[in-house]
């Protein structure tokens, strides 16, 4: 396409400054409590359970974050060679090689918010309701730092999710209790834990309802938006601050609704991303979408910070539930179920899948889901080869025209938001 | 006769620029093919300048000038680009109407295009980032049987033993040839089980149904690939007329089509 036809990338909302204001208070407030020890410091999977560690006064730190912000910043390509050395082969979750070697080279892009490292833990507490790895990333620095690891064992590929499920992982919940609590230096209070738990079910219901915006035409929030604004879904669930900063998203976005406003002047074609961002690409993906006049306007990573099952009438249970019914835990058919809801819900004209190399858990390429869902659907899907953090594995050019080709086959296909269908035969 | 305004299309592939001329009524009027090399400017200029010799047309004629291939975006003679994707599907239908699946082998990269019955392109496929399943590939196994690129063909042709390379990687396959060597496998059954590895690693990226065609540099230049494709797959697979430059005449229709449009 001529540069002359170029679409600039979407402008920045209005929210993104309070974004950047909270997120400093964040960083600066766990580090504030590693240091001068006034609060306990945990160290927290991005979709773990907080809520307890909220309810027992815990500063929270999330590694994954960590890890997207070394490969937004790509510093990631300088650091995971240092974890590789250390006998962390290059084919697991760059995330935890990023960040393992960050660790060992000294270095951070926290340094931006004036934090010479991530701030050190007290305890660290894991979920496997997204993958192994992040268990044995953080057995790293239980070993390193002599502190406590303690987590969930959970359930993967879950069909439907029973009873017996929910029963199984709440008590592994109820079983984590006397460590937080021997952290923590106090018992766990049970209003507390329902406030925690109300709290991270607005945040949750606030981030909802701001991605459903998008299912609007134009869509006023992308993909690559998304990813930046869910900052306090991820580190500050269970908080009053996250449930405020949605409510004021929400409203920004809903009037740029009202008034007809997108992220582009003209949006020709609706995509949804399947997997997981590749973070050192972001804006040059953002900047090729919006010169094809295409908008990302779903992802199942983004949706992935939304928890309908919280409740704080039954707060562990309900935290159990949440935990099992998120898409990355489940098995191929609700997985397919889900992205068929999502491709009808938000009216896109095709679904992206990244296959990210060094995660497999959340990469839905390999085991025949796009071709499915594009002949269960009607959809026209696209697998692009990529990694979150490791760019190595992914290659501009090839990514460029592969996304290109899928918009050129859309021109071809006709409007399919309207109703028409492509057929395969 | 060449009936005016005339449409220029340039594949700039990363082993060859191609380059095909069509005329206001769809016919191809000439094809032609340069080394692509480090300047990707130099070898549009030049493949053009061949072009339009060929055809005998000045350059006044030349309504439009389009670009598809890696360099698409880099080539300044050009006023508009499609993809390689859409280019080779364009340019098989102008030979083969559809439904068709597209085989494109070409330097670096290998693709698979599935077009429909109406010639709309309804998916593809694209190699990873791995050079296996490619010419670079071919480049490579010639060097470690020490023959030249252009030799390889007959140089398989003188075999019919049948030796399977396992490795998925070009390098490590590498390797693997020169351990079959030692072993003292004869060089004409390793070019030949070069070819089939590229065959097999193609044939891996996406189920291939009805009527194939292929095309591309290395379609072009080493029949025994389509052979073994024939042989894998059990159908006839159609290589058209101009198998190197059918994504140059795919863009040179496109911006034809467009100016119709219009």
């Amino acid at each position: 396409m001529p540069p002359a036809q170029r679409e600039p990338a979407s402008p920045e909302l209005r929210s993104t400054a309070r974004l950047k204001g909270l997120m400093a208070a964040h960083f600066a407030g766990v580090d504030r409590a590693a240091r001068e020890r006034t609060a306990p410091v945990a160290w927290c999977t991005s979709v773990g359970p907080v809520e307890l560690l909220r309810a027992l006064g815990y500063e929270v730190f999330f590694p994954e974050n960590h890890g997207a912000l070394l490969g937004a910043s790509r510093a990631a390509g300088e650091t995971m060679g240092r974890a590789h050395a250390l006998g962390y082969s290059p084919d697991i979750c760059s995330y935890l090689t990023s960040d393992i070697g960050a660790y060992l080279a000294k270095k951070t892009p926290l340094a931006r918010y004036g934090l010479a490292a991530p701030p050190r833990p007290d305890l660290l507490l894991f979920s496997t309701n997204q993958c192994r790895e992040v268990r044995d990333w953080f057995e790293f620095y239980g070993r390193e730092w002599k502190v406590p690891v303690v987590g969930v064992t959970s359930f993967r590929d879950v069909g439907t999710v029973e009873d017996h499920h929910v029963d199984a992982i709440t008590r592994q919940l109820e079983g984590l209790v006397p460590a937080l609590e021997a952290v923590a230096g106090r018992r766990l209070d049970a209003r507390s834990l329902e406030e925690a738990v109300a709290r991270s079910r607005a945040c949750s219901d606030g981030w909802r309802d701001c991605l459903r915006t998008s299912a609007r035409r134009p869509a006023p929030l992308t993909f690559f938006d998304a990813t930046i604004h869910m900052g306090p879904a991820v580190v500050l669930r269970g908080t009053a601050e996250a449930c405020d900063y949605y409510l004021a998203l929400r409203e920004e976005l809903e009037g740029h609704v009202r008034e007809g406003r997108g992220t582009l002047r003209r949006e020709r074609f609706r995509l949804y991303w399947d997997g997981m961002p590749i973070w050192g690409r972001l804006r040059d993906l953002a900047t090729l979408f919006a010169e094809l006049e295409t908008s990302v306007v779903a992802s199942t990573y983004c949706n992935s910070w939304i928890f309908e099952a919280l409740d704080p009438r039954d707060p562990l249970r309900s935290m159990a539930r949440a935990s099992l019914e998120l898409f990355i835990a489940r098995a191929e058919e609700p997985k397919q179920r889900y992205l068929e809801r999502m491709v009808a819900e938000f009216a896109v004209d095709g679904v992206i899948f990244h296959d990210s190399r060094t995660c497999p858990n959340n990469s839905n390429a390999r085991f025949g889901l796009p071709r499915r869902l594009r002949d269960g659907a009607g959809v026209p899907v696209l697998v692009l080869d990529g990694d979150l953090n490791d760019l190595r594995c992914f290659s501009d050019e090839q990514a460029r025209t592969n996304i290109e080709a899928f918009v050129e086959q859309l021109e071809g296909a006709g409007p399919r938001a309207s109703g028409e269908r492509a057929r395969y035969a | 006769m060449i009936v005016a305004p005339c449409y220029a299309g340039v594949d700039c592939g990363s082993w060859n620029t191609k380059a095909a001329l069509v005329d206001s009524t769809g016919r191809i009027v000439a094809t032609a093919i340069v080394r692509t090399g480090a300047d990707v400017q130099a070898a549009a200029e030049r493949v053009v300048t061949d072009l339009l010799a060929r055809a005998e047309v000045e350059r006044s004629a030349l309504a439009e000038l389009w670009a598809t291939g890696f360099g698409r975006h880099a080539i300044r003679l050009a006023s508009s680009s499609r993809t390689e994707l859409d280019a080779h599907a364009r340019g098989a239908l102008q030979f083969v109407p559809g439904p068709l699946t597209v085989i494109d082998i070409g330097g670096q990269d290998a693709k698979i295009i599935v077009v429909d019955a109406e010639g709309r392109r309804i998916a593809h496929k694209m190699n990873r980032k791995c050079a296996a399943g490619t010419g670079s590939f071919l480049e490579e196994m010639a060097l470690r049987l020490d023959v030249r690129i252009g030799e390889l063909p007959p140089l398989a042709a003188r075999s019919t033993e049948e030796i399977s390379l396992g490795s998925f990687c070009t390098v490590f396959t590498g390797t693997e040839v020169l351990g079959l060597i030692r072993q003292g496998k004869q060089p004409a059954a390793l070019a030949r089980a070069a070819y089939r590895s590229v065959v097999k690693r193609v044939l891996e990226m996406e189920r291939v149904e009805g009527k194939v065609v292929a095309t591309g540099g290395v379609v072009a230049h080493h029949p025994m690939v389509v052979e073994l494709l024939e042989e894998a797959i059990g159908t006839p697979v159609i290589v058209p007329e101009h198998a190197q430059e059918i994504g140059a005449i795919g863009v040179a229709m496109a911006a034809r089509q467009a100016a119709a449009e219009a």
